[in-house]
């Protein structure tokens, strides 16, 4: 199992025809997604990667049955790009562009109320279920499988614990980057509660960074709901307040902002913690010794 | 990307909020002008710089004749101005508002801002105005009102008299107040502001002539909306920001200065707060945050080792790439060049992995160059930190 993606979503990608968007659909068929089609406004009718190019979302969900939308629509369009998707009855869209308006978000958020469809990111790197299915611009060859469940807000960063988890015999299940906007689709207690209810996911990180109440929220829920032990990392101990650390929502407004507070606080809620972010691979192997949790 | 509180007021002008009649002035005959134009007998002179304390710091002064209009603007303009916002240095003043002085009878806050957990426009309000509302939150938490907007509705009347009855405002000014709070809503919503701060809303006139009258508003826009913003683009003053964040920006580059040794060259936000973090931990001290984000040319890596070297202190670059939808044999082909073109004399720490990650140390190997290789984050770290330390 998984969560959001696996080997039976149908991928399409919305903005298909576009540079990066071709790169990791062939990245993405590689690992054994099954990539249906796409959409680029115009060009219905044609085919692009020996797959059906479409001029609407819905269209390419009538043709093809596809449930995932990878869209890789740029900034200024993305807003209206995840609400298509979600019309067209799209379970899970991603969207990986990073400056998206936030009052764009704000009505996308209320757009989505009472619809069955998550969104994911922006400003992400994706999803990907090792073997199964990639939704994102991450490289896919530094996953492998395994019982381990990934969420952060840091595209680069995931990679980063994740490699040092794969250095050392770690796989995970899922990696869902919820991206680095402070408005976003999916936060971190969706994910959470996503792989509490996977039975393959045994273990979950969650990596966050400096702004916004989410994470100490998370770590708040995941005491109360959560079986399966939870490791925490939180970047920008260094990071001066009042700054933007490059992610839209990375902003120290007060001392609840910090990244100390934010670890100090998962620490309180009995979760473990990794406090240097060269140590996140070595902080969940531990805890899985501690918990008797097998190696895979 | 902030704004004066001039701007700030022509701005909400023209959405229909009372504000004081006045006007900028760039020199002090030009603000002794603006004074006598505007008439009456008492003005306030106060200096337009994007930080907040200015009246503490001695950024704002009451006068009550045009000669000393002239004399507190000639203060002002050209000095630099510590608050506890603009760190030691100050900020220069080079712009002056001049304004009627207002008989103030009270202060209330009013505020919207982008709220991360409903992620939705919220309104805040208090019956204080005139101090920082963090420091209310503090003491008098009770006096905090708050009350969100749904995006498909908008604000609508009854959550502003709602509002306005918990802030005491009544009688001829609760239809005021609700006219107020939704001009500042509409002027928010739809300059693609992040937050819009009025502080304070005074209370002003006599007992059968009382009116609402923003006395100071602070504006934030989204710097990712500002394609649509054309208005809003036009105000920003260059003046206000760090000319070499200006400079790296315009390079698609995010830089932050810092007062560390280290130098640091790293590809997303996360990683860069982490790489920040790591040499912290080994004792090292950053000096600069710097994002070249993603798809970054050779160019790019050139002129982001320029921008951080360009900063005297640094003694070391530590280069931490996790390409993903970067490519390593792209940024060390930028490296390269870096080198060649910027005669780079300091060590170069380079980490590098992900995407192309083979290719990207095979270019570096055969360079000729001397670049001091880390397999992983806490070894780049701690290598980048002995080389400061000797």
């Amino acid at each position: 199992m998984s969560v959001f993606v696996n080997k039976h979503s149908k991928v399409i990608f919305q903005g298909f025809t576009g540079e990066h968007a071709t790169f990791h659909a062939r990245d993405a068929i590689s690992i054994g997604t099954q990539v249906v089609g796409g959409v680029t406004p115009g060009k219905g009718g044609t085919t692009h990667l020996g797959l059906p190019v479409f001029d609407t979302v819905a269209e390419a969900v009538a043709a093809t049955g596809a449930d995932v939308s990878a869209v890789f629509v740029p900034p200024p369009f993305s807003a209206d790009a995840l609400m298509e998707a979600i019309d067209a009855g799209i379970k899970v869209a991603v969207t990986i562009a990073d400056g998206i308006p936030i009052h764009d978000m704000v009505q996308v958020q209320r757009y989505r109320v009472g619809k069955d469809a998550i969104i994911i990111g922006p400003n992400t790197p994706g999803i990907i279920t090792p073997g199964e299915c990639k939704v994102g611009i991450m490289p896919s060859h530094i996953y492998r499988r395994g019982n381990i469940g990934i969420v952060s807000r840091s595209g680069t960063l995931n990679y980063e614990a994740t490699e040092q988890m794969t250095a050392l015999g770690l796989g995970i299940t899922t990696s869902v980057g919820i991206g680095g906007d402070p408005v976003n689709g999916t936060d971190f207690v969706t994910v959470l509660r996503a792989f509490e209810a996977d039975p393959e996911t045994e273990v979950v990180v969650m990596i966050g960074e400096i702004g916004g109440p989410q994470e100490v929220a998370a770590a708040r829920w995941a005491k109360d709901h959560m079986t399966k032990p939870l490791i925490g990392f939180v970047a920008g101990v260094a990071a001066p307040a009042g700054r933007r650390m490059g992610h839209a929502g990375a902003i120290i407004a007060s001392e609840a902002d910090t990244a100390s507070a934010k670890m100090d606080a998962m620490e309180a809620l009995g979760h473990y913690v990794a406090r240097n972010p060269a140590h996140i691979g070595q902080t969940v192997l531990e805890a899985m010794r501690k918990q008797g949790i097998a190696i895979r | 990307m902030n704004i004066h509180e001039y701007q700030a007021k022509e701005l909400l002008q023209s959405f229909g909020v009372p504000v004081p009649s006045g006007s900028v002035a760039y020199n002090s005959t030009q603000a002794s002008q603006v004074a006598e134009e505007l008439g009456g007998n008492r003005w306030v002179v106060k200096a337009q710089v994007h930080a907040g304390g200015r009246g503490k710091a001695g950024g704002v002064k009451v006068v009550s004749s045009l000669d000393e209009v002239k004399k507190a603007a000639d203060a002002m303009l050209g000095s630099r101005l510590i608050t506890h916002q603009t760190g030691p240095e100050g900020s220069l003043i080079q712009r002056v508002l001049i304004e009627q002085a207002s008989t103030i009878r009270d202060e209330l806050y009013l505020g919207f801002i982008i709220d991360r957990a409903s992620q939705r426009i919220t309104l805040i309000a208090s019956s204080e105005g005139g101090m920082e509302i963090e420091e209310v939150a503090k003491t008098h938490p009770e006096k905090i009102i708050t009350e969100i907007v749904d995006p498909a509705i908008g604000l609508r009347d009854f959550q502003c008299r709602k509002v306005a009855t918990a802030i005491g405002l009544k009688g001829k000014l609760m239809p005021q107040a609700v006219r107020v709070m939704k001009a500042i809503y509409r002027c928010m919503r739809d300059n693609d502001a992040l937050q819009a701060e009025i502080n304070p809303l005074a209370i002003v006139g006599g007992d059968d002539d009382l009116r609402l009258m923003v006395l100071d508003a602070k504006f934030n826009f989204d710097d990712n909306a500002l394609y649509r913003q054309k208005t809003i683009t036009e105000m920003r003053d260059l003046q206000e920001e760090d000319p070499k964040e200006v400079e790296a920006s315009g390079h698609g580059l995010n830089y932050i200065a810092l007062d560390g040794n280290i130098g640091c060259i790293v590809n997303g936000a996360g990683l860069a707060m982490a790489s920040l973090d790591a040499i912290t931990l080994h004792g090292g001290k950053p000096a600069n945050f710097l994002d070249v984000g993603g798809g970054a040319s050779p160019e790019k890596v050139t002129n982001a080792c320029r921008i951080v070297l360009e900063d005297p202190n640094v003694q070391c670059i530590l280069v931490n790439i996790f390409a993903g939808i970067n490519r390593c044999d792209w940024i060390a082909k930028g490296l390269i060049q870096a080198c060649d073109s910027l005669k780079i004399k300091v060590p170069l720490i380079v980490r590098l992995a992900g995407t192309n990650v083979e290719e990207g140390r095979k270019i570096l190997k055969e360079s000729g160059l001397t670049f001091i290789t880390a397999e992983n984050l806490d070894s780049a770290a701690e290598k980048a930190v002995a080389i400061v330390k000797g």
